[in-house]
């Protein structure tokens, strides 16, 4: 790995994400007002919290979708959409930037499939087009993750043949055929019907247990309580509590998570 | 009545009295005699000359004149449509340089009639007699510093390039562009912002974002606006007598008619004509719009079809 500014002392393991005093404003609208926190390699993190927390804009702003105000974001260790040099700040190129995100899977809340393809082109597109993965491979690999999220039987599909559980599906192995080092989940189960939220979350625990970093925007209490590692709370852009999820969300220390969780559990 | 007693009975089915509808009865009627006396009047009246036309329209100078309509036709919307996406990209730039040159090209040409346009690229030979392409200003620079002479390296005739199919080509592909320029433009905007941040978090660069995800998606919108744009191209390649380019359908059929004094005969040749040509290009059309709805009907793709097939045959064995 390199050593990028704000690498930590040798021996510590590289946080997979580390954001130090984020600030985000919409015009006047402050909605990040110092994040700080710092997900491990292979910690599963759920960020929780009422609608217009932040908590969407803060996933946003590590694959650089959304650009920060202040304070710093690193991902394995690389500035995220800067470059430091000379004690100066140094935007980023599209390109460099595109670079950045090929590592970063990101799957959205209203799945963002691209409709003109089947679920096979929508999984082997990127790879081929940004990694230039041979397309007989492509296929081979896209259609063993299809098969890993349950829908071998879907490749030819187009999205618009398929329900939502099973377009979210696509839309998680569309992300994994990047070949991601970590994997962002912008409340994932939040445009589902409740009978189909279950087979996304499985999807999801399959992915944690084989290690994945995922930091997760969601509402699912009970997919924060067995699989997080963390538990984030946020509330009017600030991390109100976070620790393990199992004594956040059975202890929590302070009144406005309590309130938030006494509505959503 | 069936047996009640094993299965419930049926409903009984209602067989109600329907609604007349004496006006559709007459208005059918009013219109089958309206198309008969057109007909009649087809038949009957002898300045139509139906065998003196259809020898006359398709005649040798009459099929190359349909050749160079639908060459024309096909080029200048190719060429037209390229120029308009790279307006409307640049109408959608970030540079306000950029986007205001767009809209500028788009005002001028959107508001000069074709005709006009026509007239004034033929007679680009009396502007300047000769277009050379160099270094820009470069007399006055080369004057600046005390040098003789100047830097260019390519020198065209004037009155040899601006005439005949190129000025018509040129006229109509800056107004075609101008007018393409905002349907690409509605069909980007028409697309989910959402298919373009889906794109780049997969780490896609700008171009590819747009050549691979917007562009196809919004060529749906595009297409049906831009079978209007082609076929208005095809009708107003008729404004070419302005350049002027004589070997066009239009300016051939009319010489015929002029030239024998049947001008009726001569004027429907014309007309369907253009039908035809129409027709083939709405065919075109037809095929297009298929390509560009995958993924948006509810229609069967031919892998799925295959693979049902398949399924079915092994269930059966």
């Amino acid at each position: 790995m390199s050593s990028a500014v704000g690498t930590p002392a040798p021996g510590a393991v590289q946080p997979m994400v580390k954001a130090e005093g984020v600030h985000k404003s919409f015009g006047h609208v402050e909605v990040l007002k110092g994040i700080d926190l710092e997900v491990a390699p292979r910690e599963v993190m759920c960020i929780v919290g009422p609608s217009g927390s932040g908590k969407s804009t803060f996933l946003r702003c590590i694959n650089h979708l959304e650009r920060i105000n202040a304070g710093r974001l690193w991902v394995n260790g690389h500035l995220v959409g800067y470059r430091e040099k000379g004690g100066r700040l140094h935007e980023l190129r599209d390109s460099e930037v595109a670079a950045q995100r090929r590592d970063i899977g990101m799957v959205f809340q209203r799945f963002n499939l691209f409709p003109h393809m089947t679920a096979l082109e929508n999984v082997i597109e990127a790879p081929i087009q940004v990694k230039g993965v041979r397309r007989a491979e492509a296929r081979e690999r896209g259609a063993a993750l299809l098969e890993r999220v349950g829908l071998a039987d879907r490749v030819h599909n187009y999205p618009n043949q398929l329900s939502g559980g099973q377009q979210q599906r696509v839309a998680i192995a569309r992300a994994l055929a990047m070949e991601p080092q970590l994997m962002l989940f912008d409340e994932p189960t939040s445009a589902l019907d409740p009978e189909l939220v279950g087979e996304v979350l499985d999807v999801m625990r399959g992915l944690a247990t084989d290690g994945m970093t995922m930091v997760v925007v969601t509402h699912e209490m009970g997919f924060a309580r067995e699989v997080g590692d963390t538990l984030v709370f946020m509330d009017d852009g600030v991390i109100v509590e976070s620790g393990d999820p199992r004594s956040v969300l059975t202890d929590p220390q302070h009144e406005r998570t309590r309130s938030f969780l006494s509505k959503v559990l | 009545m069936p047996d009640t007693s094993t299965t419930p009975a049926p409903p009984e089915q209602i067989r109600a009295v329907p609604v007349r509808h004496p006006g559709r009865w007459i208005a059918s009627a009013v219109i089958a005699v309206l198309a008969a006396m057109f007909v009649h009047m087809l038949a009957t009246n002898e300045v139509f000359q139906w065998d003196f036309m259809v020898d006359n329209m398709s005649s040798d100078p009459v099929l190359k004149g349909a050749r160079t309509t639908l060459v024309m036709t096909v080029l200048a919307m190719a060429i037209g449509i390229l120029l308009g996406i790279v307006l409307a990209v640049m109408r959608l730039s970030a540079n306000p340089v950029v986007s205001g040159a767009a809209w500028v090209y788009i005002w001028f040409f959107r508001a000069i009639p074709r005709i006009v346009l026509l007239f004034f690229s033929a007679s680009l030979g009396a502007l300047y007699s000769t277009y050379e392409l160099g270094f820009p200003f470069d007399q006055q620079i080369m004057d600046l510093f005390g040098f003789e002479g100047d830097w260019r390296f390519l020198s065209l005739d004037g009155n040899d390039i601006f005439r005949g199919f190129v000025a018509g080509l040129l006229g109509l592909t800056l107004s075609e562009g101008a007018y393409a320029a905002e349907i690409v433009r509605a069909g980007i905007q028409s697309v989910d912002p959402g298919q373009v941040e889906a794109a780049q978090a997969l780490g896609m660069s700008r171009g590819k974002t747009m050549r691979r995800i917007v562009l196809p998606q919004a060529m749906r919108v595009i297409i049906p606006p831009m079978g209007n744009e082609t076929i208005a191209m095809l009708k107003d390649t008729s404004l070419l007598i302005a350049v002027p380019v004589t070997n066009e359908l239009n300016f051939q059929l009319r010489a015929i008619g002029s030239r024998t004094f049947q001008v009726i005969p001569m004027a429907v040749a014309s007309i369907l004509w253009y039908l035809a040509l129409a027709s083939l290009l709405m065919i075109g059309q037809h095929f297009l719009e298929k390509r560009f709805s995958r993924g948006f009907g509810n229609r069967e793709t031919r892998q799925q079809r295959a693979a049902r097939r398949a399924r079915d045959v092994g269930s059966t064995h």
